[in-house]
């Protein structure tokens, strides 16, 4: 029922909405959220339970309420205690099997006795025959909401911050923290989790009211603060490093915000702590706050006639708060005086409760306040580690880094004006330090501008520390009820895990599953360790407490993924292709043509007329300086001492294990001028590699080395016509074989632009010029060639003809042919390994490997089966044993037949050896090992032509 | 996430950078033995404490540098290029 206008009250009367909730209309306001809506209209079971499906209600009214978890449209797990209504919305309960409103009385004891302390382990773990059936059961309990099989709709966001100061938690020390510290010169995040700032004050009384005015206009006239509402520190990292999520944004679903601030003030307040025994589950039994948020801010009456069970003036207050409201308070049982709550009855909701001293109270309300719980994770992630006092019933702060400080109810009790007070304190202390952090950042920057030297800062001495009330420790009552809320764990399951041996509060927390669910034991973390302490005869502090971990708050995949940021690269030649229609390949960064719709025929073209391929992305680095060969001949096993200007060579380079870690051609364009080709993938790890051998090892050497791979389109013209036609374009360079023979590098001009560097080279195997054009006229350059071309049949290829064209020749291919263990030897390099260099990388290795004959080496195969060809990483066996495995096969439009490359063991490598590979579905093909790597011309007479 | 005080640009997120490893010298590929080679390769001494370690800039200046750092802490107390940079910076 909607209570006439109460002087706090969040929602807008004179905007009606209306909502759609378990296939039902509901009106709602403006301002309310799914569960004080449904209250309002008298609704008391919002879900029912995790494990025993057991009814379940408004027990919080606020971010952590563990019965107020539903499906809103596609999105599941909202918390409807904290999600507004929307007009339209369409909400549904979870865990309703089998539904909503059943009476489950009868299921509850057909399922308590098997759902005990660790069922899950004890019950489902044997026979594993058993488990599809257990695993249907399973599902059934386990419904955590219906996920769409539709992307996500909306936009999540990611940003980055520098805050000097940020703020956890808006209540009024936060406020207050906040306005003080942008008074001290500090740039200040405020971030709030609920829908507006103020805390507890918003459902307090006038003088809470007019304090939390004056506080709202304090911080709106305070231009350096930046206010988060609906935002969460999900976590604090090393360095203040904190994850911040924020909704509630126009356009953005959700935002991550990585901050870096220079301090963090933690003012989270307190957490209610709900009271352990018989019934505390029931609809209508809520906590103190929840009543009083649900009068104040919504204006909803949450019952007719209520018990107050109280030990602090939170309970105290909401027996006014109800009596205000017109419910009819029949008990108020204080705890400090000795009074209890036994036991809560009721079918479906709560109908009586039975007080300590037997005395019997028919009513739909039980409000409990019975301490406070700090929400110290924070904290923990800042390595503090809180101790208990007995004497206030809850944790607080022990010893926090510089850059982490607390105020309001996490450190102390006290009057509001002493709170506030302490707050403006911590916030000018943080300030101060932040200054000084700021200072220390910016000396930390060589080239920096001086700045002012830091203010002295507050003295943290000048803070009085707030003082602590006495409380009642109230944890578990007389008789059994719920510790955790979300999981469905009682105390009594608890001291059976205790029973069996899990005495530690870390193990009968996993074993049970205790502060394991949505609400990770923000609620219920303390009760659960004290029925362990009391369980062990141990005290509270003996027990210790759960780790708390980050996040702090839920959040969603989308948020942690948030919007991509990776760049994608392109050649200058992408329109072209994308013109064709070509199949495109992401390779790394880059998107390239794998093919423009029948990579045979491309093949063929090549092997007959003449191909243009992009091989823009291959690596390409300029290396100058009168050391240029020495670092050539660090990198790689080859030698280059004696490479002639215009010429270039194929090498190889090797990690220090031995193992081959990129391949590429390097030409000498002039004496201390080289140009050093890498495989397109190993491109950016090849760069920091030669930078280490230079800056680490050789600083001496004079040699400078610049990745060129963008400032060079570069095409590869491959086939019996490429000379003819690059006659037709290139001036001032003798193309004949006579002139620019095999493995030369020449430099000219191509279709009109100046500077082209042409490479001999042959990774198909046919004749082939390799083109590196200055970027800019790379489609210039490409078109030409199409356009001079096309009475030769020119027709470009894409990645998969090269891949084929080049296992036909028999080149390996990096990382394809070779893996993390194979070193130079046994990819057949022996040809390019120079032990009789002085050093190189790898060299030790390789001289121990030439040494032994046991390692695997690559070998061409040639499968018996014309028809089949064995797919990539097919184990090859010999004897019943593995004996290799291919590592790349084609079926050759050339041959007419597939062709493999493999790693086999070395008494396998000797041609005409007959292995078997095992394909799939478990058949195997025989294959025989090839004279040569390469299939097709192995004497290279076609690229050398 | 720690900050790395890059000596060319000042403290940066350690994302910007690659973990080289712990300083470790490279023995005379010409002599040293199969043992002394795994060390170089493979061993780490992984202190619960003070460490020495190298660190590369890749999103930044690409300068190798080593700092002595906290394990525990993640203090960082000393900060140097590798040779490289002084000699190239001298000339």
């Amino acid at each position: 029922m909607r209570l006439s206008l109460r002087p706090g009250e969040v929602i807008d009367r004179s905007r009606p909405l209306r909502f759609t909730w378990n296939g039902h209309d509901y009106p709602a306001f403006l301002g309310d959220t799914i569960s004080s809506a449904l209250a309002a209209s008298g609704e008391r079971v919002m879900s029912r339970s995790f494990k025993y499906s057991r009814p379940r209600g408004v027990l919080t009214a606020d971010s952590l309420d563990p019965g107020c978890i539903v499906q809103v449209g596609d999105e599941p797990n909202v918390r409807a205690s904290h999600r507004r209504v929307e007009d339209g919305m369409i909400a549904s309960p979870q865990n309703v099997w089998p539904s909503l409103r059943f009476d489950v009385k009868v299921a509850n004891r057909a399922v308590s006795r098997f759902l005990s302390a660790g069922f899950y382990y004890k019950t489902f773990m044997k026979p594993q025959r058993l488990w599809p059936a257990y695993e249907a059961v399973l599902k059934r309990f386990a419904s955590g909401g219906v996920i769409s099989n539709r992307p996500a709709a909306g936009y999540f966001d990611k940003r980055y911050a520098h805050p000097d100061v940020v703020v956890a938690g808006g209540g009024p020390a936060g406020m207050s923290a906040a306005v003080a510290a942008a008074e001290a010169g500090a740039q200040v995040m405020l971030v709030e989790s609920e829908h507006e700032l103020g805390g507890h004050l918003r459902w307090g009384g006038a003088h809470e009211l007019s304090v939390l005015a004056e506080l709202k206009a304090a911080v709106s006239a305070t231009n350096s603060i930046e206010v988060l509402i609906d935002s969460v520190v999900a976590g604090r990292y090393d360095g203040n490093f904190l994850a911040i999520l924020q909704r509630s944004l126009p356009g953005v679903t959700e935002r991550l915000i990585k901050a870096r601030a220079k301090t963090l003030i933690v003012a989270p307040g307190l957490i209610e702590r709900p009271y352990v025994f018989a019934g505390n589950d029931l609809p209508g039994v809520m906590l103190s706050g929840a009543a009083r948020r649900l009068i104040n801010l919504w204006a909803v009456k949450p019952g007719t006639r209520a018990v107050v069970f109280t030990a602090n003036s939170s309970g105290d207050a909401a027996a006014q708060d109800l009596e205000g409201a017109g419910v009819e308070v029949c008990c108020v049982e204080d705890a400090r005086r000795g009074g209890d709550v036994v036991r809560a009855s009721g079918s479906a909701t709560l109908q009586s409760v039975e007080c300590g001293d037997g005395r019997t109270y028919q009513c739909d309300l039980l409000v409990t306040a019975t301490g406070w719980t700090a929400p110290t994770s924070l904290l923990n992630m800042a390595g503090d580690k809180p101790t208990y006092d007995e004497r206030a019933a809850r944790f607080f702060p022990c010893s926090l880094p510089e850059d982490v400080l607390a105020t309001g109810g996490i450190t102390g009790d006290g009057s509001l004006e002493q709170i506030l007070e302490h707050a403006a304190h911590t916030g000018r202390l943080a300030a101060g330090r932040a200054r000084v952090a700021g200072g220390r950042l910016r000396k930390g920057v060589p080239h920096a501008a001086p700045t002012d030297s830091p203010v002295a800062e507050e003295q943290s001495n000048a803070i009085t520390a707030l003082p602590v009330d006495a409380h009642v420790a109230l944890f578990r009552g007389r008789t059994h009820g719920f510790v955790d809320f979300s999981e469905d764990v009682s105390s009594k399951e608890l001291e059976a895990a205790v029973a069996e041996g899990y005495s530690s509060i870390e193990l009968a927390k996993r074993y049970t599953t205790a502060t394991m669910g949505s609400a990770q034991g923000k609620l219920e973390v303390v009760n659960a360790v004290a029925v362990v302490a009391a369980a062990t005869e141990s005290t509270i502090t003996e027990t210790g407490t759960t780790v708390w971990r980050p996040p702090y708050a839920p959040i969603t995949l989308g948020a942690l993924a948030g919007r991509t940021l990776e760049p994608v690269r392109y050649s200058p030649m992408q329109s072209w292709h994308e013109a064709r229609g070509a199949t495109p390949l992401v390779a790394g960064a880059w998107i390239r043509p794998d093919h423009y719709g029948n990579p045979t025929a491309e093949v063929r073209n090549v092997r007959s007329n003449v191909g243009l391929i992009d091989v823009t992305p291959l690596g390409k680095f300029d290396l100058r300086g009168p050391d240029a060969a020495k670092l050539l001949s660090q990198l790689y096993v080859n030698k280059w001492a004696k490479l002639a200007v215009g010429s270039v060579r194929y090498g190889v380079m090797c990690a220090e294990d031995g193992v081959v870690l990129d391949d590429g051609v390097t030409g000498r364009l002039s004496d201390d001028n080289y140009l050093m080709t890498a495989t397109s993938s190993g491109a950016d790890t090849l760069l920091e590699w030669a930078e280490s051998w230079l800056q680490t090892e050789h600083p001496e050497w004079r040699v400078h080395i610049t990745p060129v791979t963008s400032d060079f389109a570069s095409i590869n013209v491959a086939g019996p016509k490429s000379r003819t036609l690059l006659e037709r374009l290139v001036e001032n360079v003798d193309l004949s074989a006579e002139a620019f023979p095999y493995m030369r590098v020449r430099r000219g001009r191509v279709a009109g632009v100046e500077d082209c560097l042409m490479w001999r080279i042959g990774f198909t195997g046919e004749l082939s010029f390799e083109l590196h054009v200055p970027s800019s006229y790379g489609l210039h350059v490409w078109e030409s060639l199409m356009e001079q071309g096309a009475d030769l049949g020119i027709a470009p290829f894409g990645i998969e003809a090269q891949r084929i064209l080049r296992l036909e020749k028999g080149h390996l291919i990096v990382g394809q042919d070779t893996d993390g263990l194979t070193r130079a030897y046994s990819a057949e390099l022996d040809w390019a390994i120079k032990l009789d260099k002085e050093d190189f990388s790898g060299k030790p290795e390789l001289s121990w490997q030439a040494e032994r004959s046991d390692w695997p080496k690559l070998v061409g195969l040639r499968p018996e089966d014309v028809t089949v060809v064995p797919p990539e990483a097919s184990q090859i066996v010999h004897d019943g044993a593995i004996a290799g495995r291919i590592t790349s096969s084609r079926m050759s439009p050339t041959l007419g037949r597939p062709i493999c490359l493999g790693l086999v063991a070395p008494h396998l490598a000797e041609p005409g050896t007959e292995l078997s590979i095992v394909l799939p579905a478990g058949v195997r093909a025989r294959a025989v090992v090839t004279e040569h790597l390469a299939h097709f011309d192995p004497e290279g007479q076609r690229l050398r032509g | 996430m720690i900050l790395i005080p890059c000596p060319n640009c000042g403290p940066r997120n350690a994302s910007e950078f690659r973990y080289v490893g712990e300083s470790i010298a490279r023995p005379d590929p010409n002599s040293a033995t199969q043992e002394q080679w795994r060390a170089y390769l493979y061993e780490r001494v992984n202190p619960s404490g003070w460490t020495t370690e190298s660190w590369f800039h890749r999103a930044g200046c690409g300068r190798y540098f080593k700092i002595e750092r906290d394990t525990n802490s993640n203090e960082v107390r000393a900060v140097r290029l590798e040779p490289a940079a002084a000699t190239k910076g001298e000339s």
